[in-house]
Parts: structure tokens; C-alpha cells; sequence
């Protein structure tokens, strides 16, 4: 998939520049506010557990049309260490940097589609979902 | 980013009219704690009115200056959360229950009357 936005995750104040600009993005597919702040949260939650675990990372936006609904597609990439066990930071509290726990069970919930890769070594990549209603 | 700390009687007063960094987060927990110290200052509104997000560490931080300014013994009350933000949280998985929160700053200060006055 060709993205049409990237932004790049290198310092903590990225973290903030990506959720602005994934939020204006969504304004622009046409979201409304409570999508747009669910959007805006997911992409901080997913550029924070970059800049927090792999060090640089980017984000990278696109819209998708089929015939019958429109949505956006959130790709965060690193190639950080990944992750061990996927099936533990997918649980509600589990953290490894004294958070809440919260962060990718949270994304999976605020969007309507989730997918994870990782692989150990390598890097991760998580692609979310979420169409307009 | 420094956020400013007003002070109104024995009340600290406080606007977060930017978007929070991380950064800025922890620098406000600092520097609440710290004119809470100074001040004496017995209660506490934070405003959220003009905050749009609220992810998991924004409200880890805000959760734990209410926390510790208790342990300081100043009460905190978090004010005029938006709709959207209160939909998000609880699809983070944040419930905040511990929290006093009020509709507006108004409530807030009503709020908090009460309860130092308990």
C-alpha cells in the first residue's frame, strides 16, 4: 500500500505532531469529533510505544474506499526489538515501563480493526482500522 | 511548555489550554506539587475544557497529581472533561474512579467546598 502521509517518530514531541496530524486527517475524511478523538488517541498511544520501546519509528496514514464505506488506516512501523509475547501486551494492565497498561488492548478497542506483526529482533508493525460511520 | 498556576484564596487554579506533551505533563506535576508546598494551598481545580485527547499516559499523569497532592492534603478536582474525551477513556480502558471530577470550574469550586468543609 503506497501511504499518502508519513510522519516520522524520532523525539517525544513527535508523539504529539503525529496525533495532530492524524486528527486533521480525519476531519478531512469526514469523522466526526468523537471518532476524531478516539483516531487521535490511538496514534498517541502507537507513537508512544514507539518513541518508548524501539527509539524511531514512523506512522503513516491512508484513506480507503470500497463501494460502500470509507474509513482510514493507521501503519506504525519500527524496526525496534519487537515484541516477545504478543499475547501479554495485549492484556489490559500489562506494562514493562511502570504505565498504565492501557495502550494497544486501548487502540484495539478505539478502532474497528487491529493487526499485529512483530518479530523478535526486527521490528513491528501494527495496522488499525476505523471507518466512517 | 510551562502550564500556569493560578492561586485564589486557598485554591490553586488551572486551564491546560495546550496540547500536553509528555514532557509538559510531568513538568506540571512537578510544578503543582511544588505551589502546593509553597502556597499551602488546601484545594485544587484542574480544567480540561480545552483539552481534546487524553491518552493512557496523559491520564496516568493526571490521576497520580491527584494521588500525590492528596498526600500532600490538598484536595484536586479535574473539571469539564469533554464528551469525546470521556468516550475515549473508557474505550482505553481509564476509568479515573478515585478521581473527583466536576462539570465545570464552577462545580469544581463547589465541589471542593464541600468537601474541605467535611
Amino acid at each position: 500500500m503506497d501511504f499518502q502521509s508519513c510522519v516520522n517518530i524520532n523525539k517525544e514531541w513527535d508523539i504529539v505532531g503525529a496525533r495532530q496530524i492524524g486528527r486533521d486527517f480525519a476531519r478531512k475524511i469526514g469523522f466526526g469529533t468523537v471518532d476524531q478523538a478516539r483516531i487521535a488517541t490511538a496514534i498517541s498511544e502507537l507513537a508512544r510505544n514507539i518513541y518508548l520501546y524501539a527509539g524511531t519509528g514512523k506512522i503513516c496514514f491512508e484513506t480507503i474506499e470500497e463501494i460502500d464505506r470509507k474509513g482510514l488506516v493507521i501503519l506504525a512501523v519500527d524496526d525496534g526489538p519487537g515484541i516477545a509475547e504478543i499475547s501479554k501486551v495485549m492484556e489490559d494492565g500489562y506494562s514493562t515501563s511502570g504505565g498504565l497498561g492501557a495502550g494497544l488492548p486501548g487502540v484495539k478497542r478505539l478502532m474497528d480493526e487491529f493487526d499485529i506483526i512483530s518479530e523478535q529482533e526486527k521490528g513491528t508493525e501494527i495496522k488499525a482500522v476505523k471507518w466512517v460511520r | 511548555m510551562r502550564i500556569p498556576i493560578l492561586k485564589l484564596h486557598n485554591y490553586l487554579l488551572i486551564s491546560i489550554q495546550i496540547d500536553l506533551d509528555d514532557q509538559s505533563a510531568i513538568q506540571f506535576q512537578e510544578d503543582l506539587l511544588s505551589k502546593i508546598h509553597q502556597s499551602g494551598a488546601t484545594g485544587v481545580v484542574i480544567d480540561l475544557t480545552s483539552v481534546d485527547i487524553i491518552d493512557s499516559f496523559i491520564a496516568k499523569v493526571l490521576g497520580d497529581v491527584v494521588t500525590m497532592s492528596d498526600l500532600m492534603g490538598a484536595k484536586v478536582v479535574l473539571t469539564g472533561i469533554q464528551p469525546a474525551v470521556a468516550m475515549t477513556l473508557i474505550d482505553l480502558g481509564i476509568h479515573l474512579q478515585d478521581v473527583p471530577t466536576a462539570l465545570d470550574l464552577e462545580q469544581g469550586l463547589i465541589k471542593l467546598r464541600q468537601e474541605l468543609e467535611e
